[in-house]
């Protein structure tokens, strides 16, 4: 089966080209002499970061990713009205000085809402990219370190590719929510169920791209080396290996994160998510479906924080994608 | 090529039937109970009569044998006999939706339809925009509509279908009131006028799907153009004097398509799961809503056969892609 693998391979491949795609050109010549050439220290992180400011979308979106995230953590602090708190004289009020973005049906604050909203959406997309980022490099390590790993491993990667997600997900959160929030309590139940659900289904590609790289890896001169003097396994992956992989872990992170984001929006959306209650931007949007004839400013604010959050977490990811990879510089 | 993909079938059905296993027992493992819905004035041994009477009695393995043999035997003689008019199945048990108490298939048969037309359309719709523009935008990379076309597929790509679908609502349905905002799955198609009202509540659905697959492809399009407009030959026919359109449109066209190609096989049933967001957005009646539907309702068999269903198709549009990509480039030897 290796022709598969090699084919799937190129996937990938063509997967982080096209991506890279977007890159403005940007590739300066380097050096004469890389060593004494600028008379600063040069480290990789500095380098990247370089290639990284040169990336004009993906500096925007940096900025704008910033804001969002000052906006959910901060704005709550200066914001500083209950987003629960119902006000039901004050219900379905437009743009207000008291409330700048409107009240919902029962009268609450829709800038309260939107903040811890984003706070839930963008923590479900942090933990599961964590998630997703932790099974898929494991496994990818694993799979293309140890021989013996490789084939289970990746049979069952292949087994979870051709599983039909949505559904599954749907199923999961469905079947489980009752158990969990009886035994965690409703928030944490449904964040822990929603969390570990998106997780446990979205490693697969950062565990083909981590196992592709790996493979290449082993064969290089340094790694013969360290085997050489006798390193055992688990630092040569550890100090060898991870750090070797690490942009490209990085760039299937920062995708994840708007993955995990759409996901949690979309099962909120059907219904499945969060309790009504307990704000996400998904669950925002959904409530707000009903009386949209009406009051469309309060459907298309939590899409609109969804999409420009999604966004820029693409741009970042494609910006990172051109910075760590000298190859696709420039195209 | 031959030995490849006997081999690739042969592999798809032990992944098949162990996914069906994991979501047989997934389904099992949950706290659900069919009979929920029933009044509880129904005194206990009835419930248990009808527990029985939905086979729930017996234990998981025999269920899942039990409902293997329904997937896999009786349902495709059944469909033989509707066929051929012959009477194999005859006494044999069909897969019965526990909600509806008739056969899951036919119920899938009659959602089929509203589904197809409406993710077929909208997935040709978005290949066809798709093309033209990776086509464009590659032969004049960093030109202003490349520039256009890269934000606007990134957009297209970021902006969720639940959001596009609700924003376009009330935009066209709401506001200017042009489209129907819900689509109506009994209308039926038997003259212009009715063909027009048709294509009117198509519009919106096919909109933000095509949207979202044209976002998607014509990424891959251009990142594909863009390999091939640098490669060697290209150089060659130009020099050789053939006009620039041929150049294009007949030696980089179509040795680009070939990734492509095997790109929207892949992405098809990808595209199935996403409906499933669209037709609750627009309150169409297809295999999403009733996969919804079903398993608010802890109707067992029809969610099982349901995800199975999709499971099928990813595999078996994987194998697709895959034997295309053999196919379409020489360069790629599977044996």
């Amino acid at each position: 089966m290796t022709e598969t693998e090699r084919q799937q391979r190129m996937n990938t491949e063509e997967l982080i080209e096209e991506t890279a795609g977007a890159a403005a050109a940007t590739s300066a010549l380097p050096p004469d002499e890389p060593q004494v050439a600028g008379g600063e220290t040069r480290s990789q992180w500095r380098d990247v970061w370089r290639q990284f400011r040169s990336h004009r979308g993906a500096m925007v979106a940096l900025v704008l990713f910033v804001g969002v995230l000052l906006f959910v953590s901060v704005g709550p602090w200066l914001w500083t009205i209950d987003p629960g708190y119902v006000d039901i004289r004050a219900r379905n009020t437009g743009f207000t000085a008291a409330h700048p973005l409107g009240t919902d049906q029962l009268g609450r604050d829709m800038l309260a809402r939107l903040m811890a909203g984003g706070r839930v959406s963008i923590a479900v997309g942090l933990t599961a990219m964590l998630i997703a980022i932790f099974l898929g490099s494991t496994i990818g390590v694993l799979s293309g370190y140890f021989r013996r790993l490789d084939a289970p491993l990746m049979r069952l990667t292949e087994l979870f590719l051709a599983l039909p997600l949505l559904p599954l997900l749907l199923l999961m959160v469905t079947l489980f929510r009752e158990p969990l929030s009886q035994s965690f309590g409703p928030a944490m139940g449904i964040f822990l169920l929603i969390v570990s659900a998106i997780g446990a289904t979205s490693w697969m590609q950062s565990a083909r791209i981590v196992r592709g790289d790996v493979l290449g890896l082993k064969e290089r001169e340094f790694i013969l080396a360290a085997k050489s003097i006798g390193t055992p396994p688990r630092r040569m992956i550890l100090r060898h290996v991870l750090p070797n992989v690490l942009s490209p872990i990085m760039v299937a992170a920062t995708l994840g994160i708007a993955t995990a984001i759409i996901t949690e929006s979309a099962l909120s959306f059907l219904g499945l998510g969060f309790p009504p209650d307990f704000p996400t931007w998904g669950r925002l949007l959904f409530d707000a479906v009903d009386q949209m004839a009406l009051y469309p400013s309060r459907v298309i604010l939590p899409g609109v924080f969804i999409s420009l959050t999604v966004l820029c977490v693409n741009y970042i990811g494609d910006g990172l994608r051109d910075a760590m990879d000298p190859r696709i510089r420039g195209r | 090529m031959l030995n490849f993909t006997i081999r690739r079938v042969l592999l798809a059905i032990p992944t098949l039937l162990f996914i069906s296993l994991v979501i047989f027992l997934l389904l099992e493992a949950s706290p659900g109970d069919p009979l929920g819905d029933v009044p509880l004035t129904v005194p206990p041994e009835v419930k248990e009569k009808m527990r029985e009477a939905l086979g729930l009695g017996r234990p998981w393995f025999i269920r899942y044998v039990l409902w293997l043999k329904q997937f896999f035997w009786v349902e495709p003689l059944y469909w033989t006999d509707q066929l051929l008019g012959t009477y194999f199945s005859d006494g044999m048990q069909r897969v019965i939706s526990f909600q509806s108490r008739s056969p899951v298939f036919d119920v899938i048969a009659q959602r089929v339809p509203q589904t197809l037309t409406v993710v077929g359309m909208s997935y040709i719709v978005g290949v066809m925009i798709a093309i033209p523009i990776g086509i464009l935008s590659a032969y004049k990379q960093y030109s202003w509509f490349d520039q256009i076309g890269t934000f606007v597929s990134m957009v297209g790509f970021s902006m969720p279908t639940f959001f596009t679908g609700v924003v376009l609502i009330i935009i066209f349905g709401v506001k200017l009131q042009w489209f129907p905002s819900v689509y109506d799955t009994t209308h039926e198609v038997q003259d212009w006028d009715s063909f027009l009202v048709q294509v009117r509540q198509m519009i919106m659905p096919v909109t933000v799907l095509a949207l979202y697959n044209a976002a998607q492809i014509s990424r891959f399009m251009r990142a594909s153009m863009l390999d091939n407009l640098g490669q060697d030959y290209v150089r060659t026919a130009r020099a050789k004097g053939l006009g620039e359109r041929k150049v294009v449109l007949k030696h980089v066209l179509r040795n680009s398509l070939i990734p492509v190609v095997t790109v929207i096989a892949l992405g098809l049933p990808t595209v199935f799961g996403g409906a499933i967001i669209t037709e609750q957005v627009f309150k169409v009646n297809g295999l999403g809503q009733l996969l919804i539907s079903s398993i608010h309702a802890n109707d067992i068999p029809m969610v099982l056969t349901l995800t199975f269903i999709f499971a099928i198709l990813i595999v078996t549009f994987t194998l697709i892609a895959d034997i295309l990509y053999g196919v379409l480039d020489p360069r790629i030897r599977y044996d």
